[in-house]
């Protein structure tokens, strides 16, 4: 993991141990955060929207505090597109599985056969799969679109 | 004269919404920068969210978080806590405004990649040599 | 799986291979022909099955995850948004033959991208036919937008301004609406479609905020259908899309808009609002549209590039669908939705044309259509019966919607409106002919950049090009001589009640 880092002279800020200590401490606790805005969606604020900007805020502080290549190391591009395209098709995948299985569309409690949950839970599972579906894109998305626009489109370097 | 000033004092968030709007509309038109064009319309994006969601508020409301175990119990009484349904429906504006300026960043990154400057008439003047 | 959900899948379909292909596209390159294929293609049966049932049962409504309305986002799919849902389907499958050939040749890296946009403006205007819900529809109309500035961004030379000047004008235009939508929330409380139709008659007192609701919701729609004079933003950014896009967005984007503009006046407001309690607004909105149809043709009259003339006749027509609308009677109303399927046909024929062509030639001027008789019969055939279609020459389609809304302007006594319609034909003429005339009689020009060597003099279109075209032509036939039972059928009971 450690040569995931650019070396402190080559990043544009140069070495500075403050900020380098501090996103390093801070980081981990960003994401934690999201993961739980994610999860308490469903009946307090905050939801996927909220959880995944959360999500892509911690790595657009990576790619600014040390380089945009570390963060672009960390979280690789591939990763990044399919992970965009796996989130919508979460989202639309269980509207179409509660179609199929008989009910209307996004009409969570027809996914009751497949775990005996009861409807009523089924329904409060069903926005919580919705939601993380969402997080995922709106995490990819801010990312990238914060890669592509600091580096001009060329992703090499940022600001 | 009272019954103007009263109706001016009474509604006042309008009408900064409305001098907002107006604002953002005069930089999309009267601007000649790209940049401060599409600055105008975030700020007239952000004017029409913030008039949806006054539209809601209510005198002495509370925010709308509830204990779930209380409203299990007592059931929820709507004249206590704010509409929040003007709250997630801008959400989905504030999510829409998002989108568009990324993809207007992203034009312009490439109109000045193409012309150098990102000033409308030099632009123009660009075009028409 | 039962047909309940039937017209859901003419929204996921577009949608799931959307996301498939930008997952997965850029390592596939071959996958993305059989992908997008496969999704309009399952749109396209979707949507004829929902066409057919609401023909046999009548309209149903359709709450998404079984939340009653108004809680619920409620769909409406009655006859008017079932026709528009089978018209996009079926545009959009024709024009995607051409566009996956023409994308090849115009942005070859790009085209898992490039489609990737193109199925999620698809999927949006699917969700604007079917929606009953004001909000929702604010949103559907954004995300094809969006989609639509990208797709306009991905042109060649000053694409990205003319993309930007319509991110501008596009975004002040859906800021209306919301404004508008705003508006009604605060005076009803509920943003679904029925509801609102239920409730505003209900409301006296509040004419000033009504009436101001109404302006906003108008013009928002206006800007974004470019009615004369709020249609600066077309000309420039229908010339500089690629071709491939060019096939898609132009039959589609304004008649979906009008349409829209008929759900906010016949759904949400009710006919006796607008035509007999504001009756001056009426005979303004009526002269507005003669005069946009007017200056549109004469701008028309002045270019010198095939394309750019095609966006100014787009502009009168969406003047003739507007002042149709608002001309208060129902030879009118049923002139103008019978000719936004019609004039969606005959675009989605030009604009085929025209890709054909700069595929051959490389670039649209009138001096490189010289001789093109020779060279491309069939397609020079097919540009003919869509010029006839524009031009208003029975049995094609473009005659009977026509002759409805010059029936209904009689009707009406507006005769500015009458006028317009028969200058506007007249000046469709000149163009038409004159194109017709270079190609056939002049003698060729000098062969400009082809992308693929032919042989002899005679190089008709690629096959991907061509079959796309000729559906489209017979088609503009087969509407034309089927006008009777579409009126009687569908368009009638899409009319407001006592019309």
């Amino acid at each position: 993991m450690k040569e995931h880092y650019t070396l402190p002279q080559d990043r544009p800020i140069g070495p500075s141990l403050i900020i380098e200590l501090s996103c390093r401490i801070m980081i981990p606790f960003i994401q934690l955060f999201a993961l739980y805005v994610i999860a308490h969606g469903h009946y307090s604020p905050g939801g996927g929207f909220q959880g995944g900007v959360l999500l892509g805020a911690a790595y657009i502080l990576m790619a600014i505090a040390f380089d945009q290549k570390t963060s672009m190391r960390f979280f690789p591009l591939r990763v990044n597109t399919a992970l965009a395209g796996t989130g919508v098709l979460i989202y639309t995948g269980t509207g179409i599985a509660c179609a199929l299985l008989g009910g209307l569309f996004l009409d969570y409690s027809a996914l009751a056969p497949l775990f005996p949950l009861g409807p009523v839970e089924w329904r409060s599972m069903g926005i919580f799969i919705v939601e993380v579906g969402v997080g995922l894109a709106v995490m990819s998305i801010m990312v990238s679109l914060f890669w592509d626009l600091a580096s001009g489109g060329k992703l090499d370097r940022g600001l | 004269m009272e019954a103007i000033l009263s109706e001016i004092i009474a509604k006042y968030n309008y009408w900064i919404y409305v001098v907002l709007m107006m604002i953002g509309f005069y930089a999309m038109i009267g601007k000649s920068n790209l940049v401060k064009k599409l600055i105008g319309m975030n700020i007239f994006q952000t004017a029409i969210i913030l008039m949806f969601i006054s539209a809601g508020v209510k005198k002495g409301g509370g925010i709308p978080i509830l204990d779930k175990q209380a409203v299990l119990e007592r059931g929820v009484e709507a004249a206590s806590i704010v509409n929040p349904l003007p709250h997630v429906l801008m959400l989905t504006a504030i999510v829409v405004s998002v989108s568009v300026t990324g993809v207007a960043l992203a034009i312009l990154q490439r109109i000045h990649g193409l012309y150098g400057s990102l000033e409308e008439d030099e632009i123009l003047e660009k075009i028409d040599r | 799986m039962s047909f309940l959900n039937l017209h859901m899948y003419t929204l996921a379909a577009p949608l799931v291979g959307a996301m498939l292909l930008f997952a997965v596209g850029r390592f596939g390159r071959r996958l993305v022909t059989p992908l997008v294929f496969a999704a309009l293609s399952l749109s396209l049966a979707a949507s004829v099955l929902v066409f057919l049932e609401v023909l046999t049962a009548g309209p149903f409504s359709y709450t998404v995850g079984n939340w009653e309305a108004p809680y619920g986002i409620e769909l409406v799919v009655d006859h008017l948004g079932s026709l528009m849902n089978l018209l996009i389907a079926s545009v959009a499958l024709t024009a995607c033959v051409s566009s996956l050939r023409r994308s090849s040749a115009e942005l070859p890296e790009r085209r898992h991208q490039f489609f990737t946009l193109y199925l999620i403006l698809i999927a949006g205007l699917h969700g604007l036919a079917l929606t009953g819900d004001a909000f929702n529809l604010y949103v559907l109309l954004e995300i094809t937008s969006i989609t639509t500035y990208g797709l306009i961004a991905l042109g060649k030379g000053r694409a990205p301004l003319s993309s930007f000047n319509y991110i501008v004008m596009g975004s002040i235009g859906a800021c209306f609406y919301l404004l508008g939508i705003g508006y009604l929330y605060i005076l009803t409380g509920t943003l679904n479609m029925a509801d609102l139709h239920r409730i505003i008659p209900l409301l006296d007192g509040r004419g000033a905020a009504l009436a101001t609701a109404f302006a906003f919701l108008m013009v928002g729609l206006w800007i974004k259908m470019a009615f004369f004079p709020l249609h600066v933003w077309l000309p420039n950014a229908y010339t500089d899309m690629p071709d491939g896009a060019a096939v898609l967005i132009a039959p589609l984007m304004t008649k979906v808009t009008v349409f829209l503009m008929i759900r906010v006046m016949f759904s949400i407001f009710s006919p006796v609002y607008e035509f007999i309690q504001h009756v001056a607004v009426q005979q303004i909105i009526v002269g507005v549209a003669a005069v946009g149809i007017v200056c549109a043709s004469a701008m028309a009259l002045g270019q010198k590039d095939l394309r750019r003339m095609l966006t100014y006749i787009i502009i009168a027509e969406v003047g003739y669908m507007v002042g149709g609308l608002w001309l208060a009677n129902a030879k009118g109303m049923t002139g103008a939705i019978l000719h936004i399927v019609n004039d969606a046909l005959m675009t989605l024929c030009l604009f085929l044309a025209a890709a054909a062509i700069a595929h051959r030639t490389g670039a649209l001027g009138f001096e490189r259509l010289g001789g093109l008789y020779r060279r491309m019969p069939l397609t020079m055939a097919a540009f003919t019966v869509g010029a006839l279609s524009m031009i208003g020459v029975p049995p094609t389609c473009g005659f009977f919607s026509k002759w409805y809304l010059l029936l209904g302007g009689i009707e009406a006594g507006q005769w500015l409106y009458v006028g317009a319609l028969l200058f506007s034909s007249l000046v469709n003429a000149v163009l038409f002919f004159r194109i017709i005339e270079i190609a056939y009689f002049r003698t060729p020009a000098e062969d400009g950049p082809v992308h693929e060597p032919g042989k002899g003099p005679r190089r008709e279109a690629p096959q991907a090009l061509l079959q796309p075209l000729v559906v489209t032509a017979a088609a503009l036939i087969g509407v034309g001589l089927a006008t009777g039972p579409l009126v009687e059928r569908v368009i009638r009971f899409a009319l407001p009640v006592g019309y």
